[in-house]
């Protein structure tokens, strides 16, 4: 009998499901907001503010920023779920090293596969696939959330937030495309007739710090529509 | 076992440590082949198109062995290696090499009855390194046709080198200036010439200035160690000194 439980109790250590996952069924109402939560009221990057370095870096353009994103979700995924399996195992005073041994070996895992399959693809985002690494998001969410919950919770939380994100950064990527180079994926959107009549391509959106108040407008007006998120003092 | 004891610390480390290091070089060499394919023949692809010839990267080397018809690798002084494989040079070792031990590949195609010299180039961009090929006509002193590439370049800024827009610049400019001074072609930030193709220059791109400099720098340091060779063909204009 003794061993009988003793054995369990092993079980429950590496149990994708917790028990409250079994009650909810997959996509209950707490998990649905798991996803939901970090494209509004709880975004990564307007209201955690996590991860603008990269939001600076590559919303020139929508394609790259869409990538980024994609790549960014796997990263997220698939790190919260490695992270979360292992949480019981984990000794405390290195789980920052272990955090980031597996962040990086699943980014440069995903380096390797692009550059195999998708060549062009990884050679648009060059640099910034290795930085994914050093984005706050991602370690933000293995320190706050994949230690403390269920394989499957904490998969969601990763796929939401690394949506929030993407959310951000397609959103700023759309704005700089189309006012910087008046074009949207790479094709020209504004047409001649505008440049004709004096219209030009507000060079100051290509660089940084365009993207940093772009970010900012968005903020503002979140706020602005949800006023709880104004912080008092 | 504690779970803060050092021992499971230390042995949770070297495991961790163990598995993933594998992991990742098991993926590194299963990918590898794949990987040198696609650099293999994105560099028949760019070469082809210098010269005008646009294939997609996985059927380049049919063409590529059809209008290349020569590949040499030249010493410092323009003389021929017999012994080198100039498609198997590796420019970034080569650069790190004393000028006299270098060998400097040179393509030459022939399209349709013209003929092209293609001198790979290799330089530093803002981050990293940048490379590309760019093709004479015949005359050494008119561009055919460039490409550019880079490994870290910012994406949307110094990244864009790559575009197309951005090559085009390239054509048809001279090398030389009037005198027969050799120039290269400079990347000039606040360029005013338009279409103009003899002034050894063209426009940059906005928030690209160290990138640009760095083409410029590029494109005059390697096509200056091919006119040894150049200076042998009867029909080149290269200045005397």
């Amino acid at each position: 009998m003794a061993e009988n439980k003793e054995l369990t109790k092993k079980e429950d250590l590496i149990l994708f499901l917790s028990d409250t996952d079994e009650r909810e069924g997959l996509l209950g109402k707490k998990n649905r907001k798991l996803l939901s939560d970090p494209l509004t009221d709880n975004n990564p990057i307007t209201v955690q503010v996590l991860g603008i370095c990269s939001a600076l870096a590559i919303t020139v353009q929508l394609e790259p920023a869409i990538v980024m994103s994609l790549a960014v979700m796997a990263v997220m995924a698939f790190s919260n779920m490695i992270i979360s399996m292992l949480r019981n195992l984990i000794p405390s005073r290195i789980r920052i090293i272990v955090q980031l041994v597996i962040v990086a070996a699943l980014v440069i895992l995903v380096d390797q596969v692009l550059r195999a399959y998708a060549y062009d693809v990884s050679k648009q985002l060059s640099v910034f696939v290795g930085l994914i690494i050093t984005n706050c998001i991602v370690m933000g969410r293995l320190e706050a959330f994949a230690l403390g919950n269920g394989v499957y919770k904490s998969f969601l939380d990763g796929i939401g937030n690394a949506a929030g994100y993407a959310f951000i950064l397609i959103l700023v990527a759309f704005f700089r495309e189309l006012l910087g180079a008046g074009k949207l994926f790479g094709a020209q959107i504004i047409p001649d007739s505008w440049y004709e009549a004096g219209y030009s391509n507000n060079g100051l959106m290509l660089l940084s710090p365009m993207a940093l108040i772009t970010v900012g407008i968005i903020i503002w007006v979140q706020r602005s529509r949800n006023r709880s998120l104004i912080e008092q003092n | 076992m504690d779970r803060n004891s050092n021992a499971y610390t230390f042995i949770f480390a070297v495991i961790l440590v163990a598995v993933v290091a594998s992991a990742l070089a098991f993926a590194a060499t299963q990918l590898q082949p794949a990987q040198a394919e696609n650099v293999k023949n994105e560099k028949m692809q760019n070469i082809l198109g210098t010269v005008g010839i646009e294939v997609s990267r996985d059927s380049a080397a049919v063409p590529f062995d059809k209008y290349i018809v020569e590949r040499i690798a030249l010493d410092s002084k323009g003389q021929e290696k017999t012994e080198v494989n100039a498609f198997e040079v590796d420019l970034k070792k080569e650069l790190k090499k004393d000028v006299e031990e270098q060998s400097f590949p040179l393509y030459v195609a022939n399209v349709e009855g013209a003929k092209y010299y293609i001198v790979p180039l290799r330089g530093k961009g803002l981050w990293d390194a940048i490379w590309g090929y760019i093709a004479l006509k015949d005359d050494v002193n008119t561009i055919k046709g460039a490409v550019f590439d880079h490994k870290g370049e910012t994406p949307g800024l110094g990244g864009e080198i790559t575009q197309v827009w951005f090559k085009k610049r390239f054509d048809d400019e001279k090398v030389f200036d009037e005198s027969g001074n050799f120039i290269g072609v400079s990347v000039a930030k606040g360029y005013q010439g338009g279409d103009n193709k003899d002034d050894n220059a063209v426009d940059a791109i906005s928030g690209a200035t160290i990138t640009g400099d760095g083409v410029t720098d590029m494109i005059s340091e390697r096509l200056e160690r091919y006119l040894p060779y150049f200076k042998n063909k009867t029909n080149v204009k290269v200045a005397a000194n």
